[in-house]
């Protein structure tokens, strides 16, 4: 790029010669361009990212807005045409409707009232990035009491499922990205030490390792998960369920980066670095650290998954995040009984983000992980 | 290999040990003092007890005393076979507890001979017949197997045979013997509920295992050795069974010490949405409904017992695999 600005042309190159050029980091990438699946996997992991950046945008009502009118309302498509053909998108409203033999009021949508749907128009109010706005993605033009965007269905309080699965999808994401992030911490610190240090400390943490390993993690996680103080907000239930999750979690990490960094330090280049005079700060910095940098990419982007599975059960389970908190788990923990699956079988909703993340997730560490290693 | 199951041995003992702090945290953490909840639920149930019993149950308890006193006194009588009081359920622990633990164990234990038998034949299946039909029919089950959680896919498979076969797949038992003293037909009836939980349960191991065996078999199966065999004129059979396959277990024997804790945690979950007798339901709730040490001694038990059924799946593995025995050596 500065020699394109400063008049300097590259010679052509061929093949051969680019290949021998590349950084790894170039070399990585070609490879892992050549994995459709992981591409494909890639596309949706960053757009599941995006949604959880405009998930109030996407929201259509208030994820915590309670209503008994709209209780357990089947999912309802946004029809884009009139009868006579011209374009104006709407949903139909809802009416109250008494039952002839309780003479309960019970609420039906109602095809001859339609309701129209701007978009970018004004909602239930929320911070975008620390900017308030009230603008989203689509909204009712003057709705009656009751009246939504059910595009997939409430639930037994009224709320929008459509709505509460944007807000989910960022807690849950965000979530394995910060579990994530303290196991890669410690993954690194300990399997680096573990590595570095040999010995009576390599030893130590090794059996650490072994022995975290060897315990059913379910009931441990259950049992601390439990042990948190009811009255704590929603925010402190977060970090600490996640500092939990990844209590458990770092030993994959940690053997990772051991491994990696065992192996490098018989390699040749290393040597010639030590004998080179450089110190042994530089040696981990500059010389192994780009070499095993893409597996530990990789190995990161196949423990989110599960990550975000163990949040999910925890949550799941009644133990993890509670309500008010919004994740996929706890929108799954609606659709427990089969009782309420049979009534409304569309609580089964968040199931399909869940299993789509952690199928992209894999295919995605898969392609990095073959990608990691561009000379092999 | 005595010294190696000297130190597995210690090993184990020393996650037993990590297993029992953890449970003691968990009687421990919820705020209050034991004797205080017990107190107050005796008396939201209409009974009183008198300051010298409070008194008397708080010394049994080591109440006050330091923690590590109280840690000693709690481990002493655990290991004397009282595991404490269940508060909800005002009976003892144990009794509370009862077959539900072996009913676990013996989800899990199946679970462990379905992932098995199971991810053997496939792998080697796939290894010697790649990018076959079946093949790539196994490997899209395979990542299905780990992409959906097996809590989701219980949830996914009881919705479907409700909502399609009208049936309802829950349980270990019919109904008439869920209560019933242990006979050789709740036994029979037993193995004919159990299936379908362990391959819920297994799935996911298995797909992990086969995708492993699948990829070392292939590794093996393009070395030198192999077309040796051929070219000597052994039978295809022969030639992939005797050799390339045994070598190609090694996954078997160093993931199996991993399955077991992974499918112990795996069976508390699908218990509660297939509404299973094991230990998993009970130690949700004893856990929300904050009954210390009901949750504490599941936790316990599930831990010793994982450590104890990984010990033994480590002699098994090595009187199987001579490697492993030699190489120790």
């Amino acid at each position: 790029m500065l020699g394109a600005l400063f008049g300097r042309r590259k010679p052509a190159l061929s093949q051969a010669e680019r290949f021998a050029m590349a950084t790894q980091l170039q070399l990585t990438w070609w490879r892992f361009k050549r994995h459709k699946v992981a591409m494909v996997s890639l596309f949706i992991v960053a757009l599941f990212y995006v949604i959880a950046l405009g998930a109030d945008f996407l929201a259509t009502t208030d994820p915590h807005a309670t209503d008994a009118r709209t209780s357990y309302i089947a999912p309802q498509p946004i029809h884009f045409f009139e009868a006579d053909g011209s374009f104006s998108p709407h949903v139909y409203g809802l009416k109250g409707v008494r039952d002839p033999r309780t003479f309960k009021l019970v609420y039906t949508v109602d095809p001859s009232r339609h309701v129209a749907i701007d978009f970018f128009a004004p909602g239930y109010s929320y911070t975008f990035l620390g900017i308030p706005t009230t603008t989203h993605l689509f909204a009712l033009r003057n709705p009656e009491r009751g009246d939504g965007i059910f595009i997939l269905g409430t639930d037994q309080l009224g709320r929008d499922i459509w709505s509460r699965l944007m807000v989910a999808t960022r807690v849950s994401l965000t979530i394995g990205l910060v579990g994530v992030s303290i196991s890669l911490f410690l993954g690194v610190l300990l399997g680096g030490i573990s590595a570095l240090y040999g010995g009576i400390v390599d030893t130590l943490i090794q059996r650490t390792i072994e022995v975290i390993r060897s315990m059913p993690t379910i009931p441990l996680w259950l049992g601390l998960a439990a042990a948190l103080p009811n009255d704590w907000s929603v925010t402190q239930v977060y970090f600490s369920i996640t500092i939990i999750i990844s209590l458990l979690a770092w030993t994959d990490l940690a053997r990772v980066v051991r491994g990696k960094f065992l192996a490098l330090r018989e390699e040749e280049f290393v040597m010639a670095a030590e004998l080179a005079g450089a110190s042994t700060g530089r040696i981990i910095f500059r010389h192994m650290l780009p070499s095993f940098l893409s597996h530990i990419i990789a190995a990161v982007s196949l423990a989110l998954p599960a990550m975000i599975i163990s949040e999910t059960s925890l949550s799941f389970l009644g133990l993890g995040l509670r309500p008010p908190a919004i994740s996929w788990g706890i929108l799954l923990q609606d659709a427990q009984s089969i009782q309420s699956l049979a009534l409304a079988p569309w609580l089964l909703a968040a199931a399909v983000p869940v299993i789509l993340v952690i199928l992209a997730f894999n295919f995605l560490g898969d392609g990095l992980r073959d990608a990691a290693d561009p000379y092999g | 290999m005595i010294t190696f199951m000297v130190r597995r041995l210690l090993l184990g003992l020393f996650t037993v040990w990590l297993i029992s702090m953890l449970a003691f945290a968990i009687i421990q953490l919820p705020p209050g003092d034991f004797v205080d909840s017990y107190i107050a639920n005796l008396a939201a149930g209409g009974a009183t007890v008198s300051a010298d019993e409070a008194n008397a149950m708080r010394k049994l308890y080591g109440m006050g005393q330091p923690i590590y006193v109280q840690y000693g006194k709690w481990i002493v009588r655990v290991i004397a076979g009282d595991l404490g009081e269940s508060m909800e359920w005002r009976r003892p622990v144990a009794e509370v507890i009862g077959d539900r633990i072996w009913l676990t164990l013996l989800l899990s234990f199946a679970a462990l001979l379905v992932t098995w038998s199971l991810a053997l034949p496939i792998g080697i299946y796939s290894a010697v017949r790649q990018y076959s039909l079946a093949d790539y029919v196994f490997t899209l089950v395979g990542f299905i197997g780990i992409a959906v959680p097996n809590f989701l896919l219980a949830l996914i498979i009881l919705y479907t045979a409700f909502r399609y076969l009208g049936m309802s797949v829950g349980g270990l038992f019919s109904a008439e013997y869920a209560l019933a003293p242990w006979t050789w037909d709740k036994v029979k009836d037993l193995a004919w509920h159990l299936p379908l939980p362990a391959l819920i349960l297994a799935l996911s191991g298995t797909a992990q295992l086969i995708r492993i065996m699948r990829a070392n078999l292939l590794d093996e199966l393009r070395k030198p050795y192999v077309v040796t065999a051929r070219a000597k004129g052994l039978s295809e059979m022969r030639t992939v069974l005797k050799y390339p396959v045994r070598a190609a277990l090694n996954p078997f024997a160093s993931n199996i010490a991993y399955l077991f804790p992974y499918l112990v945690s795996g069976s508390i979950i699908i218990s509660i949405v297939l509404g299973l007798p094991t230990v998993g339901p009970l130690l949700v709730r004893a856990l929300i409904a904050q009954d210390v040490y009901l949750g504490g001694a599941i936790v316990l038990l599930l831990g010793v017992l994982t450590v104890i059924g990984t010990f033994i799946s480590d002699l098994v593995l090595m009187w199987v695999d001579p490697r492993l025995r030699h190489q120790l050596d």
